[in-house]
């Protein structure tokens, strides 16, 4: 699987993604400063977390209007598969290749724990080694991960299957709407998510239930 | 030229930020206050002299970058010299 990682200056979990694909698909991915101009062809992008340009104006809005979104757009119409984790999922929203937004947590505060998550259209590339509505663990980081979207932008993403994670039980850990806590576009090649399945891939992390993200990217391009 | 764009919440639009300034609002003894909902304003100097042009102008940034039209609505002043 050939991945690349596209980093913009306040990102802080490229490296995390990075150790968790090298670990899980032993392939280095390339990382991609965001004043390149042009993307390669590798079967995943994806945008990972952090603070890009200090979340100044909303989350991900400056780095959501830099040039290389163009190129982001490009890969995506191509039909390649692109990953928006936490801060990339804010930037994939801000430059609408997904739909809705990410408002600050209802409770005001940044989240930092472990919550359950579960898969619910299980019929996607990032989605397929997942059973349907069974939780498993995922840790977030946030402050901005209230997911938030109208009520004909809802109506359109259910009738889609366009909801790829859920907040379990009653762990939703910032007020989203339907318990939101991960999004696909229309097309299902474009993920956003705010918890951080990289941040789970190995016993050291206190367990491995995030790799079955990464083991239904490979298994899907297989 | 210089011009203000005030944005704000669209009604129906959970403020867990207002909410709290609310909250301690009431807390500080100041009583009667139905709701309060917090927003953003932009002043703007810009080179154009025109106020007509300097509106479109306006509002285009406003539509791309200052407001997130999802859940934001904006107003532009277009406040002279």
């Amino acid at each position: 699987m050939k991945c690349a990682i596209l980093v913009f200056p306040g990102l802080n979990r490229d490296r995390d993604m990075v150790a968790a694909l090298v670990h899980l698909t032993g392939h280095r991915p390339q990382l991609i400063w965001h004043t390149e101009t042009k993307i390669p062809p590798v079967d995943l992008l994806i945008i990972p977390g952090g603070f890009s340009y200090g979340d100044y104006l909303r989350p991900g809005a400056i780095a959501a209007r830099s040039p290389i979104l163009e190129e982001v757009k490009k890969h995506s119409a191509a039909g390649r598969l692109v990953m928006g984790i936490c801060n990339g999922f804010q930037i994939l929203t801000e430059a609408k290749l997904l739909p809705g937004t990410l408002m600050r947590n209802a409770s005001l505060k940044f989240v930092c724990r472990k919550v359950q998550l579960e898969a619910v259209n299980t019929n996607t590339a990032f989605t397929g080694a997942f059973l349907p509505r069974q939780p498993f663990s995922c840790p977030v980081a946030h402050h901005d991960g209230n997911y938030f979207a109208d009520s004909p932008t809802l109506a359109n993403l259910h009738e889609g299957d366009q909801i790829a994670f859920r907040y379990a039980g009653d762990t939703n850990p910032n007020g989203s709407v339907d318990n939101i806590a991960g999004i696909l576009n229309r097309q299902k090649n474009v993920l956003g998510l705010m918890p951080h399945p990289e941040n789970l891939v190995e016993p050291a992390h206190g367990g491995t239930d995030g790799a079955r993200l990464f083991h239904s990217i490979l298994e899907a391009l297989a | 030229m210089k011009a203000r764009v005030t944005v704000t919440l669209k009604s129906g639009v959970l403020d867990p930020q207002g909410q709290a300034i609310e909250g301690a609002l009431a807390s500080l003894g100041f009583a009667g206050t139905r709701s309060v909902r917090q927003g953003k304003i932009f002043d703007l100097d810009l080179d154009a002299t025109d106020p007509v042009s300097a509106r479109l102008a306006v509002e285009q940034m406003a539509k791309k970058l200052l407001a997130n039209t999802v859940i934001e609505d904006f107003q532009i002043e277009i406040l002279g010299e």
